[in-house]
């Protein structure tokens, strides 16, 4: 039983991770209907950003400002450069171009910094909760709380930003169509270089937190595999499925892994996420928290 | 279109190329300097070039031959591996007469076609293991070590860290893989050896890339093995350590394979890495005579392939120079035979490979005492030496902490005449005859 | 000028109908196939067969394969290369099991098996549409590549999961030669694309599209939703299985599970994108673009660095490269957003009237 606790908790908290990258994607598609395959390749470029400026001396929090303002200068640059050209064109011509992006970002990060790892540390460390393991014999790591709080507090921040505020209400109006957007008067350009930079900031949270987990190197891109089962099932632009999806996702895939897995031969972890999401979407067609899809002819 | 234009620029572009002079021995240094893999690509690819850069600036090459060489991208991919090597096959002058394609996946791609083109594939600690078996496969060399034999070390390893093999009875082991051709590697040879020595084995796959580990590390936490093999490969590996970390199984109670055990592997752990061991076919250091010797003729004239040089000397690097020093002596006795002083070709560079024999002796003059074990290749056997040393990481560098340990040559050998004879019976391969010396 | 039409009359509906209306066009495509059947091979050497024109070829194939299914019927798959797996593996298993099998039918029990797979994993798409769809085609993939490391028969038992392809013969002669492999490679391709061509013109082609532009009126106007999505799917996969059972035939020889993975399936995913959604000569342009390009940018920047005799470090010159090709990508679709297929349309159109624009 407590075993079982275990590892529900390290599911759900597992989970909580791929939601951190998932979050980068919803923000982007939400306010514009591009599925951002460059996600990863930004997750990547940020940590790996934060981690050389450290390594050259800099105070931490020197550093993740410079960090954060390079990820802003990215977004807007983004945009200028290659989706303001692309306006009104239909989501496979953005994707493909986020594609091409990713090559451009990955070649960019490796230029500037070089490819070899770097390690991370964050002064919490990734150990088991000491009174929990004694009493109950249950393995809950601080880091991954941690984890967890800080995925609370940007989707407090995030839900904020979207809901409350001017640049939230004008981000979900272009979200819904772009030119009427343009049509009342908002500023485009503006909002998607906004979303970007926002988007950017989320990736060097992500960033940060995976490359505590696996050190901060090019493999950082692959998290972008793990958001994806979460996505579909909580829907492309919903914050709070995102979440939702982390949470089913991670605990689903853990209990399967570990539970079934020795049955097969192990290593379901790669596909079960995926037949649970569709399970869901059986279920449910457009995801968790997805808007329902009214079709007319 | 499109292709026209492309055939016209190469054309363009072969006829723009330099032209080569006749006494030059060429090289192909086909590794990957982008991408996840990079560490690995560039430190070996950076080794090999180094040590033949210091040959050149020492000896003038090889008895006066000099050797080149030419970088191109695989960027760890077996359609642009492939791609390297048909394009290397026919760089001037001599063409590839050997290749390291420093990827299990591009040396699948290559067996066939290099046996073809007969040109010799060097897997060093990679690749084919029956490969081993040179009568089926005369132009493979997975050299010094293969994968079955480093699993009979580890074994052997353990053994004796728990006082000897008989205690091995009623012990626990698992074996921690990535999911893929690679990562079963291991599994048949440590089935056999449970069945003799009496432990428990339990296989634990990580599908690929393997930068989630918690389910697995958990049911390593339900069945606390005596002993965790780490057979694992890029990001992989410090994600294996850090969740090793984190459920409070002792690190030095996890022996990783060569592809886990570099400094790239276990820096981005952090401190978590302490304590682990890994295996190895090459011992790091800057103090081999032989790496003092790259310092002073490539890197104090501002040469040299690293710009970061702290990974001067890393395993990657010694490595690299290895696989540098089992090529040139692979050359020099292929000169030696064929005609000192000329180039060769890939036949006679086969003739070379197979009859290495690098003894301490040489080893000493060679300046590479300890850094590599003795290796002794024939017709018969491929791999040459089968020796493994393990290391330890102090947190900051790695300490050789053994002497050169032997496999279990028996149960390696009989594993892979077995698999070779198989291979040979589906792809209509006649065995040659190692009775008789041939081209 | 180059590329009129005027003068040339149809007097029949079996003139009008044919795939090639405009002599230019069946000149220019005859040309094309004799320069790839003869010229190529009495001209070319290895390096261009084995690696540059089989490989392309091959993933041609592949990214028709998906363009079927994607581009005409509208359906996102993101799991190419776990059909290719399923072709590769099933065709050496038919090749090992079934004696004297000849290639070409080991070949079709390779795309076979393909298509049921696809099949199976086409079914969700009765319910689930767009970017969600992908979920089934990613649970193929990963759940593909699982199970062919985990059934050993499969491999035929060998201990790391790897198939060595048999040799090819035809006829009683062996194909061992990259030449043989090329010309066998062109001669499925060609005869496959015909068909594809051919299929899209039909009422099951037009099915397709009926439901890729808006599956409800596609239903509403008598379409049976069923039938049509998983035909896509079952001819989308054979495509793709032969064209796995030829990259692992008559191009790689020896194949792990590994060569086709997800990343696979992705760069045929940029192909057809790049190459342009709906179109059967899109498929092999975004093939060329994607496999042929960064060897291209290679080769000229190897060819500069020898030219100025300068050295710069490999890793900046990699990665520059990289970024060029991103950089390419994101510069082809800000000029033509549906992909080299429509710029070819455009020039086309562009040449009716070159060198006089009035």
């Amino acid at each position: 039983m407590n075993f079982f606790i275990e590892v529900v908790a390290g599911g759900l908290l597992a989970g909580v991770m791929y939601s951190l990258v998932a979050l980068g994607f919803v923000v982007i598609y939400k306010a514009s209907g591009v599925f951002n395959f460059a996600q990863g390749s930004l997750v990547f470029f940020a940590a790996l950003t934060f981690v050389s400026l450290m390594e050259r001396g800099w105070n931490i929090w020197l550093a993740l400002a410079v960090t954060l303002v390079a990820m802003v200068v990215l977004g807007i640059v983004i945009e200028r450069t290659v989706l303001r050209p692309l306006v009104n064109q239909p989501p496979i011509t953005l994707l493909m171009a986020t594609i091409g992006l990713t090559f451009v970002l990955e070649g960019l990060s490796q230029l500037l910094w070089g490819s070899q790892p770097h390690g991370l540390e964050l002064g919490i460390p990734d150990v088991p909760i000491e009174w929990l393991s004694e009493k109950w014999n249950i393995n809950i790591s601080q880091f991954d709380l941690f984890g967890a709080l800080v995925a609370g507090v940007l989707v407090a921040v995030l839900a904020v930003l979207t809901q409350k505020t001017r640049i939230g209400r004008a981000l979900r109006a272009v979200a819904d169509d772009h030119q009427a957007a343009l049509a009342v008067g908002i500023p485009l350009q503006h909002i998607w270089a906004i979303v970007w930079a926002v988007a950017g900031f989320v990736a060097l949270v992500a960033g940060v937190m995976w490359g505590v987990r696996n050190g901060v190197q090019y493999a950082l891109t692959f998290t972008a595999l793990k958001a994806l089962p979460v996505l579909i099932l909580g829907g492309f632009e919903s914050i709070a499925g995102a979440i939702v999806g982390g949470l089913i996702i991670g605990a689903s895939e853990k209990l399967a892994e570990v539970y079934l897995g020795p049955y097969v031969g192990g290593g379901i972890e790669s596909w079960f996420a995926y037949v649970v999401a569709l399970l869901f979407l059986l279920v449910r067609p457009e995801g968790l928290f997805g808007e329902k899809i009214i079709d007319r002819v | 279109m499109k292709r026209i234009a492309f055939a016209a620029a190469t054309l363009a572009i072969a006829c723009a190329a330099p032209v080569y002079a006749q006494n030059e021995q060429f090289v192909p240094a086909n590794f990957y300097w982008v991408g996840p893999y990079a560490p690995g690509g560039s430190g070996f690819g950076g080794g090999l070039i180094d040590y033949m850069q210091m040959l050149n600036a020492r000896d003038g090459g090889i008895n006066g031959v000099k050797l080149t060489w030419e970088k191109c991208e695989t960027e760890y991919n077996n359609a642009r591996g492939v791609e390297c090597y048909e394009r290397s096959k026919k760089h001037p002058p001599t063409g590839a007469t050997v290749i390291h394609p420093l990827s299990t996946g591009i040396t699948y791609s290559l067996i066939d076609k290099a046996t073809a083109d007969h040109i010799p594939i060097i897997s060093m600690g990679y690749g084919r293991t029956s490969a081993a078996d040179g009568r089926v496969f005369p132009y493979v060399f997975p050299l010094i070590t293969t994968y079955w034999s480093q699993a009979t070390v580890m074994v052997k390893f353990m053994g004796q860290k728990m006082g000897g093999m008989d205690k091995w009875k009623g012990k626990k082991l698992v074996l921690v893989y990535h999911d893929s051709a690679y990562g079963k590697e291991p599994i048949p040879v440590l089935t056999d050896m449970a069945k003799e020595y009496g432990y428990q084995l339990t296989t634990i796959a990580v599908p690929h890339p393997g930068n989630e580990q918690q389910a697995q590390w958990q049911q390593i936490r339900q069945i606390k093995p005596d002993w965790v093999i780490l057979w694992g490969w890029g990001v992989m590996n410090p994600t294996a350590i850090k969740a090793a970390a984190k459920i409070g199984y002792p690190r030095d109670k996890i022996v990783g394979v060569w592809w886990s055990g570099a400094e790239e592997d276990v820096i981005p752990a952090g401190s978590a890495a302490k304590g682990y061991i890994s295996a190895g076919f090459n011992a790091p250091g800057a103090d081999f005579p032989v790496m003092k010797d790259i310092k002073k003729y490539v890197y104090d004239k501002g040469k040299g392939e690293f710009e970061d040089k702290s990974r001067f000397g890393s395993i990657y690097h010694t490595r690299g120079v290895v696989a540098g020093i089992v090529t040139a002596e692979a050359i020099r006795n292929a000169q030696a035979k064929f005609g000192k002083g000329k180039p060769i070709t890939g036949e006679q560079m086969r003739w070379g490979i197979e009859h290495l024999n690098i003894d301490e002796k040489r080893l000493k003059e060679l300046g590479a005492t300890g850094l590599m074990p003795t290796l002794k290749v024939s017709c018969m056997d491929h791999e040459g030496s089968g020796l493994v040393k393990f290391q330890q990481w102090d947190g900051a560098k790695w300490k050789v902490i053994t002497g050169w340990m032997e496999p279990d040559r028996k149960l390696v050998r009989s594993m892979v005449e077995a698999d070779a004879a198989q291979y040979a019976k589906e792809k209509g391969i006649t065995p040659r005859d190692c009775s008789k010396d041939s081209l | 000028m180059l590329y009129r039409e005027a003068g040339q009359f149809k007097s029949t509906y079996a003139e009008d109908q044919q795939i090639f209306p405009i002599r230019q066009d069946r000149i220019a495509m005859l040309a094309l196939l004799v320069v790839a059947f003869v010229v190529v091979p009495l001209t070319g050497d290895q390096y261009w067969f084995a690696a540059i024109l089989t490989p392309f070829l091959v993933l041609s194939l592949a990214t028709l394969g998906l363009n079927i299914l994607t581009g005409y019927a509208g359906q996102l798959s993101l799991g190419t290369a776990a059909f290719m797996a399923v072709g590769a593996f099933m065709a050496y298993n038919a090749m090992l099991r079934i004696p004297h099998i000849p290639i070409v039918g080991a070949f079709i029990i390779g795309g076979l098996c393909a298509a049921v797979v696809g099949v199976i994993f086409g079914l969700p798409s009765l319910r689930i549409k767009g970017l969600y769809l992908a979920v089934a085609t990613l649970a193929c993939q990963f759940f593909v590549l699982w199970a062919i490391n985990r059934i050993g028969w499969l491999s035929n038992y060998s201990s790391s999961g790897v198939i060595t392809a048999q040799r090819i013969e035809i006829f009683g002669y062996p194909v061992d030669h990259s030449e043989g492999k090329y010309l066998l490679t062109l001669s499925i391709v060609s005869v496959m694309a015909l068909l594809a061509k051919n299929l899209m013109r039909s009422e099951t082609g037009r099915a397709f599209m009926a439901v890729r532009d808006m599956d409800v009126a596609a239903s509403v106007i008598g379409i049976p939703m069923m039938k049509t999505k998983l035909l896509a799917f079952a001819i989308s996969s054979f495509y793709c299985g032969v064209a796995g059972a030829l990259y692992a035939f008559c191009y790689l020889g020896t194949v792990e599970p590994e060569a086709f993975t997800l990343d696979l399936s992705f760069r045929i995913l940029f192909m057809m994108i790049i190459g342009g959604a709906g179109s059967i000569l899109g498929s092999f342009l975004g093939a060329a673009f994607i496999t042929l390009f960064p060897i291209f940018l290679n080769v000229v920047s190897k060819s500069l660095e020898n030219a100025l005799g300068i050295e710069i470090s490999h890793a900046i010159v990699s990665n520059t490269e990289a970024m060029i090709f991103g950089g390419l990508i994101i510069f082809f679709l800000i000029v033509e957003p549906n992909g080299l297929a429509r710029l070819w349309q455009i020039t086309k159109e562009k040449l009716r009237l070159w060198p006089f624009p009035h």
